[in-house]
């Protein structure tokens, strides 16, 4: 049985070695403060190495050359009081001495004074919400959901390279910026986890931390929530595109145009139909994970919206409940949403599943906001 | 002390051996601290297959990326339920067990100290076990909270939370009653003539555990408790829109969970101490240095506990306290590792199964150790931190350290519990398929970890999948490697050949010096005298 699980094992490991690259160490470092936790990684390392082959040699020599079966007598000592000191001695000096060079880095790695950018990332079951606090790009504001469709999830489409890696908005931030991150969320703890920046700083609701790091290269820099937070905890990543200067100034440009175009459809009417299909697909990036695609919830941590009194009732009650969330409960505000998304989602509640509870246009939402 | 006068009695009943009862009853209304301590045993070992089940399912459906056997929610309850249970229902009651059975007859004295209080010790262990179980039937099912049952995570749950907080409790109660139990034991109930520094050195840690048990459960149960008001009576200790802090939560967990990893630890560190120097025909090396490094650690433990918490964001003078404290408990750990391969040096070294598990224990323990030091370093930790670079850490201490330990004692005093050999072939072929396929487990998991693949979730992207394919097929065998394990006990107790009244040439404590083999159900009725 278990020769049978081990060959499978092995066939297994050639199969899947040669379909995708195998990751085995810390990924590639992008800022200096990722370098240098790799270096103090090796250094420890090699360390523990030396040490390990010492005291091991000794054991495994003992192993081998004082074996009963080769007539190895027994000798009778059990104490050498300077044996014992020396080893005690000795590793509280190789203490001290990693302590050094570690003790610098963690006060590099705290000081997040002298930003150039601050954005606060504030996680959400399950996704984060990123606002541009201070620097260039102020007032930017937007969410980050993962963007793998459920088929590749369920097995029913191929898997892609970014897998469970990848959302549909990205920190965008400029290269060799110091950026600030200011971390919080709005229902559990989340942990905002960027491997190739050395970057980890829990988000917790009602407080707020920071952490920063500073890119050296373009590119877009991927890692995951790292601290349980729910039944998606394992689906909502952190992705960062890192920019030229220009290509940052550009991007903010474009930003704040499209967020014009949002605020015109603020005043517009639109049809019931334009509305459905426009809150189906907000109702798949913010509500499906709790509500659940056919509306019935996932009773009884996540109530069903088909036949609910508040998706049915009056328009007010519904849009409250969107907007402000309701305390104490996973049901979160979802206000970074803009009228119009909302209004689309509203409306969509309220007339998919069988429910019949007619439509709701941008102007009505931003009429309840406070 | 009229709990032992009540002991005395038994044996002089006239139904003999068993109080009176028989059957079913014998062990529901038994005081004999051996009874108990197989009770324990068998108990420990019905939760590790439990666990050991969990653990299979939550390694099936990371043998592939994508969602294959569960949905996100139960894979959460899995992972929480297989680490409370190993560690509440497997780890510390095996531990326990061993203490019923030894601690008596190695320090000379006729049971333990409060016999009925030891009875009821166990019997709350089943409710508790029940309840865990049980909370996957609740609406909601069990938590998906993770064994440290984060606030404000454990206020979205369901009845289950309530059923795992009030079976964290149960067992808080049992662990403290025990403890008290066996320091009262220790303290008061020794042979003349067996001072404090001449008890075997499982003694001494068994000791020492049970001072931390004592200082440590009340948290767990405090933290727990303000859980549950928070959940239900309107309370706002972790919630910061009542005035609370979620961190606030954390800070007394730890409190307890780091103790609580030495609660694991030090009783396997006390049985290793007994194995090795029993197979090297040789006295253990620096003893006295083993009470002192045991004591140290203790100690520490109690400083470190935010080096779980690196990732909150603490003020940097708080990080780097407890990366130093933290660092510093290397030094007493280190010196019982050298202390162990002294004990070898130059013995007469035999390799029967025990030994074999001891070795493993040694050598694995230490790289989980040294793991322990690369994570107490807070920048590297930071990377670290909720990865599998943890999980596998832990597992090296907690598996490779004291499960190992709990079977190097098992097959070291199962001839003096029985009275019955175990196959010695089937226990080496033990050792090296849970050795072999432990380390397939758990090995790949510091690469997982590296690359940045995060603990507790169900699903990861085609970068792991080589890794999680291996350490998965590892779990398979690593799983059918326990039930040949219980095939050699069972087959061993029913039809193993008679032990030896010394089996085991080096063995030197009083269990083997001055009792018969097996042990006779009352041990030490008139207390030797130890020289
Ligand atoms: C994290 C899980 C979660 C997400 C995501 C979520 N909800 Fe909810 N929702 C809940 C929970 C839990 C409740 C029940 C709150 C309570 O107990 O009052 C709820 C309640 C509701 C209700 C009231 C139902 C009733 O019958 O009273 C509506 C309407 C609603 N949500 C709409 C939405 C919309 C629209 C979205 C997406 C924009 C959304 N929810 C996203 C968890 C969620
Ligand atoms: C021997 C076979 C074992 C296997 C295959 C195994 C496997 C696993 C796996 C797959 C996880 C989940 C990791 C994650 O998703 O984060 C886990 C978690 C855990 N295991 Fe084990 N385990 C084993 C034995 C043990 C033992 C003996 C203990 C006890 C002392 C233990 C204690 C834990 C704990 C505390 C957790 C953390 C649970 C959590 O994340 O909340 N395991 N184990
Ligand atoms: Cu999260
Ligand atoms: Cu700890």
């Amino acid at each position: 049985m278990k020769v049978v699980a081990a060959l499978a094992g092995l066939g297994g490991l050639a199969l899947s070695g040669t379909a995708h690259a195998i990751a085995w160490n810390f990924q590639t470092p992008a800022s200096r403060l990722a370098a240098e936790i790799d270096d103090l990684h090796q250094l420890v390392m090699w360390l523990i190495i030396v040490i390990f082959a010492g005291v091991f040699g000794a054991m495994f020599y003992s192993v081998y050359a004082h074996r009963k079966s080769k007539g190895h007598r027994a000798e009778q000592f059990h104490e050498n009081t300077a044996v014992e000191i020396i080893w005690t001695v000795i590793p509280a000096i190789i203490l001290v001495a990693i302590a050094v060079p570690v003790t610098k880095v963690v006060i590099s790695q705290k000081d997040t004074s002298g930003a150039d950018i601050t954005v606060k990332v504030t996680g959400y079951q399950w996704k984060w919400g990123y606002d541009y606090l201070k620097g260039e790009g102020e007032g930017i504001s937007f969410l980050s959901t993962l963007a793998t469709p459920r088929a590749q999830i369920e097995g029913t489409a191929p898997k892609g390279e970014n897998y469970l890696l990848e959302v549909d908005n990205e920190l965008v931030v400029p290269v060799g910026k110091k950026i600030r991150i200011l971390t919080t969320a709005a229902d559990v703890i989340h942990s905002w986890f960027l491997p190739a920046f050395g970057v980890k700083q829990d988000a917790i609701p009602g407080f707020l931390r920071d952490t920063w790091f500073r890119a050296d290269r373009t590119g877009t820099f991927r890692g995951q929530c790292a601290e349980l937070c729910g039944k998606e905890h394992g689906f909502m990543p952190t992705v960062v595109r890192v920019v030229s200067a220009e290509d940052y100034t550009k991007w903010v440009a474009e930003f704040k145009q499209k967020s014009a175009k949002a605020a015109e459809d603020d005043t517009k009417t639109f049809t019931l139909q334009d509305l459905m299909q426009r809150g189906e697909k907000v109702y798949a990036a913010n509500c499906v994970a709790c509500h659940q695609a056919n509306g019935r919830g996932t009773p009884p941590a996540f109530p069903p919206l088909a036949g609910s009194k508040t998706a049915t009732g009056p328009k007010e009650g519904h849009i409250d409940t969107v907007l402000n969330g309701r305390p104490n409960t996973a049901m979160q505000p979802f206000k970074q949403l803009s009228n119009a998304e909302l209004a689309a989602v509203i409306t969509y509640e309220r007339n998919s599943w069988g429910n019949k509870a007619g439509e709701v246009q941008p102007a009505e939402v931003k009429a309840r906001r406070k | 002390m009229s709990a032992v006068a009540d002991t005395h009695g038994h044996a002089h009943d006239a139904h003999g051996h068993h109080g009176g009862y028989s059957g079913i009853m014998r062990w529901i209304t038994t005081t004999n601290h051996k009874d108990i301590g197989t009770m324990y045993l068998w108990f420990s070992f019905v939760m590790f297959s439990i666990g050991g089940l969990m653990a299979v399912m939550i390694r099936m459906e990371l043998f592939s990326p994508g969602l294959q056997f569960f949905n996100p929610e139960f894979f959460n309850q899995l992972t929480t339920m297989h680490g409370l249970i190993m560690v509440f229902g497997a780890i510390m009651p095996v531990f326990v067990g061993f203490a019923n059975w030894l601690i008596p007859m190695q320090i000379g004295a006729p049971d333990m100290a409060f016999a009925r209080l030891n009875n009821w010790s166990f019997w709350l262990l089943p409710f508790a076990a029940s309840l865990l179980v049980l909370s996957f039937f609740m609406p909601g099912g069990a938590p998906g909270v993770g064994w440290t049952m984060y606030a404000p995570l454990t206020a979205q749950m369901g009845m289950g939370m309530d059923f795992t907080i009030f079976a964290i409790h149960i067992l808080g109660m049992s662990s403290i009653l025990g403890s008290i139990n066996i320091i009262t034991t220790i303290l008061n109930m020794r042979a003349p003539g067996m001072t404090l520094m001449k008890m075997p050195l499982f003694c001494w840690t068994w000791l020492i555990t049970a001072y931390l048990l004592v200082a440590v459960m009340p948290v767990l149960a405090g933290a727990v408790t303000m859980t549950l008001t928070d959940r239900h009576f309107g309370t706002t200790f972790f919630n910061a829109a009542g005035g609370g802090d979620p961190v606030l939560y954390q800070h007394i967990f730890w409190f307890f969970g780091h103790p609580e990893v030495y609660i694991i630890a030090l009783p396997g560190f006390g049985v290793i101490s007994q194995v090795i120097p029993a197979f090297s025909r040789k006295p253990l090396f620096g003893y006295a240095s083993m009470v002192y490094a045991t004591s140290a650690i203790a100690i520490l433990s109690f400083i470190v506990w935010a080096h779980h918490m690196y990732t909150v964001g603490m003020p940097v003078t708080g990080q780097l306290f407890f990366m130093y404290a933290t660092t510093l408990i290397a030094v007493p750990t280190g010196v019982k590792v050298f202390n162990w391969v002294t004990t070898m040096w130059k013995g007469s070294l035999t390799f029967e199964t025990p030994m074999l598990f001891a070795c493993g224990f040694l050598f694995m323990f230490t790289l989980g150790g040294f793991t322990g030091l690369v994570l107490a370093l807070v920048p590297v930790d930071i990377q670290l931190q909720d990865t599998y670079y943890v999980v596998a850490h832990f597992h090296y201490v907690m598996v490779a350290g004291a499960l190992f330990a709990a079977f190097a004692g098992i097959y070291f005093w199962l001839p003096k519990w029985t009275g019955k050999m175990y196959n010695e072939t089937l226990g080496k072929i033990h050792f090296w398929l849970t050795m072999i396929f432990f380390n397939m487990i758990f090995f790949v998991q510091h690469f997982l970890g590296l690359a940045g693949m995060p603990r507790r979730i169900p699903d990861y992207n085609l970068m792991f999948e080589t890794w999680n394919k291996i350490s998965s097929l590892g779990a398979f065998g690593m799983g059918l490697a326990q039930l040949l394990f219980l095939y050699i006990v069972v087959s061993c107790i029913r039809n193993g050949k008679p032990a030896a009244q010394l089996p085991w040439e080096g063995a030197d404590s009083l269990e083997w010096t001055h009792l018969p083999t097996p042990a006779p159900y009352h041990s030490f009725e008139t207390p030797p005298v130890v020289k």
